[in-house]
């Protein structure tokens, strides 16, 4: 192939932005795209990209070390400390337990144990990247499963520098750690040489020191830089510290990703967290999206043809012992069902370091090529097939939860009919509920989240738990016999979507719906939705009035002014629904963001009238009277 | 035929026992508005424009409320301090509202008998709805009696029903009865009660 740097990059994007929008279309999520992208263009299909496929892997491996930066920036010190019990617990009881079940069944089948041992702990390895990358876009991540699966993933970040330092052990010549590596996780340290309570002197001290620079250096040097305003300089501070970090983390032997996880969280509370994190997510991402598509390309077909049999029997093997440990020790650490079933459908396929550690351990001689290959095509493959685990979770498993709970309580649906149901109970709906509670209005709610679930069962209130744009759900939370229907949900598009499933199936309903700007209020006014409520405009309002009242305007003047400007804004939004043409979807949203503004502030102008109240004007009627008395004006 | 407005003003409709009756045995009939100020403009927010089409487009203005300390709610007040603009109903060029009859329909909660010089209130009714009778005569409009309902407190459930169905034909008599309803007739008796019973017997049980 052309080896063009050029070329390489061109070959790389095209795919992506060719498959991915399809696999989101198809709602499979990006990363399988990603990996799909990778196989088409790997060296069993178009064979566009071949050798080089594993160094673009370790190149993009520090896509990984981005993601969990970003991941720690928005993880407070706070929330990780009570993440422990689940890391130390359920990550290490999770790395333990498989690493034995694997080294057992390695040895069942007649490998030495040193070998066994050393697939064990590799196999009982996740994918950070998948997982993580797989658990936001669908939203998950902060849900229960979601951080137990988060802590899992950091337990196992921690656990691989033990066992690269274990490996050495286990080959037969048990001699001198490996010098030749170059891929950046461990073991190009220049501390090898140093005696053990000096190296470890050394991890603790860089560790440290992570922290003190991070929260006395990096913020002042950070608003130094800030201070020049010139953006790309900060973007350029941000790499700086993600590679200074893992530079630092690699000389003393610890994983790179680890050590930005770790400064991420120093830098958690710090005022320049969400530049931080806008800068690096560009890289992150794109970083990433590289990696899933060397995993992709770097699945090896040749061997899967030849010996299909033997890897497929491995990968169902894998994921299958791996998910039933997971999904065990979910529930004996008192998840719920759903939750305990969203940790082992995300987990269990092996992780990259997979590939690190397989041939790290071939370069100790722990392990044979023949060995390897098959279970590196394997694990390749389990990571291939994680984003369809979570969507048949998704689609199929997750459902099931929602209404068996439903089930389980008929008596709800014979009791009572309540006229008003409630999606989305986050602090928009929950507002709603409270008040209309309050004044005895009985509600049903619909929430995603099942702790806020449980809660409010708990507190008597009728709650479903699930996905509400299923009309199966909608309709056993008595749809049929609900008059009102109240969107909260937290983003447009589910608005959008229940919107339509409601339309269709339940076209009885009036639809209360909560919308987020200009923008997606016009496209619900379009889809024939009466009540739109953008969230912040009252609230805006409100404000606005209070700086008027700062400068001298009279409360009530305030007051008035704002409700006519809300009257006034409500009538400018309908018109520009009826005024734009469909041409204007095509439209990015930042365009049409300002196009809507500029339409705004048009008619602001146009419409002299906003401060009316003319009844206690007596301006004309002054002048009436002194016409009248012959006065002059 | 006459357009009518019943311009309704009350802040707890909820908690009401007479008006809430009679809203009940409003008839419905072509050319009766019923326009219900508190759960249009909850916030004091009135449209001007809005409510001055809909006076213009009717004949007579009926305003029903309760007495709250001898006079209208407040909302009420609001609404004739902004839609009755000068210029507009008031004033040399003022001359929207010229000629079209308006009067109230008050619900109060002490007797009739009290409600005179000699009484415990040592007024009548229209003395102290006077500020309302001035203004519609400063807009050019025929004031007429009012239509009032004494001793709320009192009144036990066939009061009710009496008083609902009373009402119903005072606003089919208005509605229909003279083409259009001439209400200079009405004007020497002291309530609209009264100005009924006298030249409509017919139409009372």
């Amino acid at each position: 192939m052309n080896g063009s740097l050029l070329f390489q990059a061109f070959i790389y994007l095209a795919a992506a932005v060719i498959a991915v929008p399809i696999a989101k279309r198809l709602g499979l999520g990006s990363v399988l795209g990603y990996l799909l992208a990778g196989v088409v263009i790997g060296p069993f299909m178009l064979g566009f990209v071949g050798q080089e496929g594993e160094d673009v892997m370790h190149f993009a491996e520090f896509g990984v070390v981005m993601m969990l930066f970003v991941v720690g920036l928005e993880l407070e010190p706070s929330l990780l400390w009570r993440l422990r019990q689940p890391i130390l617990g359920l990550g290490g009881l999770q790395v333990l337990v498989t690493s034995l079940v694997f080294a057992g069944l390695g040895m069942a089948f007649g490998l030495a144990w040193q070998e066994a041992v050393a697939i064990g702990m590799t196999l009982s390895l996740s994918s950070t990247a998948i997982v993580l990358q797989s658990l936001a876009e669908r939203g998950l991540l902060k849900t229960e499963g979601g951080q137990s699966a988060f802590a899992v993933l950091l337990f196992q970040d921690i656990a691989v520098i033990p066992m690269l330092a274990l490996f050495p052990l286990l080959a037969a010549g048990g001699s001198a750690a490996a010098e030749h590596h170059d891929d950046g996780h461990a073991s190009t340290t220049l501390i090898a040489s140093l005696p053990p309570w000096a190296q470890t002197l050394a991890v603790i001290g860089a560790v440290a020191a992570i922290i003190v620079f991070g929260r006395f250096l990096v913020r002042p040097a950070l608003s130094a830089i800030a201070q020049t305003r010139l953006r790309e300089l900060f973007t350029a501070a941000a790499l700086l510290l993600v590679i200074g970090i893992a530079l630092l983390m690699s000389a003393v032997g610890l994983s790179p990703a680890l050590g930005t996880f770790l400064a991420g969280v120093v830098l958690a509370n710090s005022e320049y967290r969400h530049e931080l994190e806008s800068d690096i997510d560009p890289f992150k991402g794109l970083l990433l999206g590289l990696f899933f598509i060397a995993v992709g390309a770097s699945i090896d077909f040749g061997l899967l043809f030849a010996q299909p049999l033997l890897i497929a029997g491995l990968v169902v093997a894998i994921i299958a012992i791996k998910f039933a440990i997971l999904f065990g020790l979910a529930r004996s650490f008192r998840l719920s069902l759903d939750q305990s079933a969203l940790v082992a459908f995300s987990l269990p396929q092996v992780g990259e370091f997979a590939f690190v550690l397989f041939s790290f351990a071939r370069q100790e001689g722990v392990l044979t090529a023949a060995l390897t290959d098959p279970l590196v095509a394997a694990v390749a493959l389990s990571m291939a097939l994680t984003p369809l685990l979570l969507v048949i979770n998704e689609r199929f498993v997750q459902p099931r939860f929602g209404t068996r709970a439903a089930e389980a309580r008929p008596a709800d649906a014979i009791d009572e009919e309540n006229a008003v149901l409630i999606v989305g109970f986050g602090s928009f709906g929950a507002t709603v509920g409270r008040l209309l509670k309050a004044n005895n209005i009985r509600t049903t709610v619909l929430d995603i989240d099942s702790d806020r679930v449980d809660l409010l069962r708990k507190l008597g209130l009728k709650v479903y738990y699930g996905d509400a744009s299923r009309h199966d759900l909608l309709a056993s939370a008595g749809a049929d016999h609900a008059k009102i229907l109240v969107i909260a949900l937290d983003t447009p598009e589910k608005t959008m979507n229940l919107v339509h499933t409601a339309q269709k199936h339940f076209p009885h309903l009036t639809i209360y719906a909560r919308a987020f700007d200009w923008n997606d209020a016009q496209d619900l006014v379009r889809a024939g939705v009466d009540h739109v409520y953008r969230e912040s405009v009252d609230t805006a309002l409100r404000m606005g009035a209070e700086v008027m009242q700062t400068m001298g305007f009279r409360a009530y003047q305030a007051r008035r002014a704002t409700q006519t400007f809300l009257h006034h804004d409500e009538q400018s939004m309908h018109e520009l629904v009826a005024h734009r043409d469909d041409q204007a979807a095509y439209l990015t949203t930042a365009r049409r963001r300002i196009a809507d503004l500029e339409q705004l502030l048009l008619a602001d102008l146009a419409d002299a009238d906003l401060d009316r109240d003319a009844g206690w004007d007596p301006d004309s009627l002054r002048e009436e009277i002194r016409q009248q008395a012959g006065l002059s004006a | 035929m006459a357009r009518v407005l019943v311009l309704f003003a009350h802040p707890a409709l909820e908690k009401s026992r007479v008006n809430r009756r009679l809203l009940k045995a409003l008839p419905k009939l072509p050319g009766l508005t019923f326009h219900d100020l508190y759960e249009q403009y909850p916030s004091f927010h009135i449209n001007v424009a809005y409510e001055q089409a809909l006076l213009t487009s009717h004949d007579t203005i009926i305003v029903q409320h309760p007495l709250y300390w001898y006079s209208v709610p407040p909302l009420l007040k609001q609404w004739m301090d902004l839609v009755l603009e000068h210029g507009w109903a008031y004033g040399l060029r003022g001359e929207a509202l010229r000629g079209k009859q308006i009067f109230l329909v008050t619900t109060v909660g002490g007797p009739a008998s009290s409600y005179t010089h000699e009484g415990f209130q040592k007024h009548t009714l229209r003395d102290f709805l006077l500020p309302i009778e001035q203004t519609t005569r400063l807009c050019r409009m025929h004031y007429l009696p009012p239509y009032v309902i004494y001793g709320t407190h009192r009144l036990n459930e066939d009061d009710l029903v009496r008083e609902a169905v009373a009402y119903r034909r005072l606003l089919e008599w208005v509605h229909n009865h003279q083409l259009p309803f001439d209400g200079s007739a009405t004007q020497s008796y002291a309530t609209m009660n009264e100005a009924m019973a006298a030249l409509a017997p017919e139409v009372m049980v």
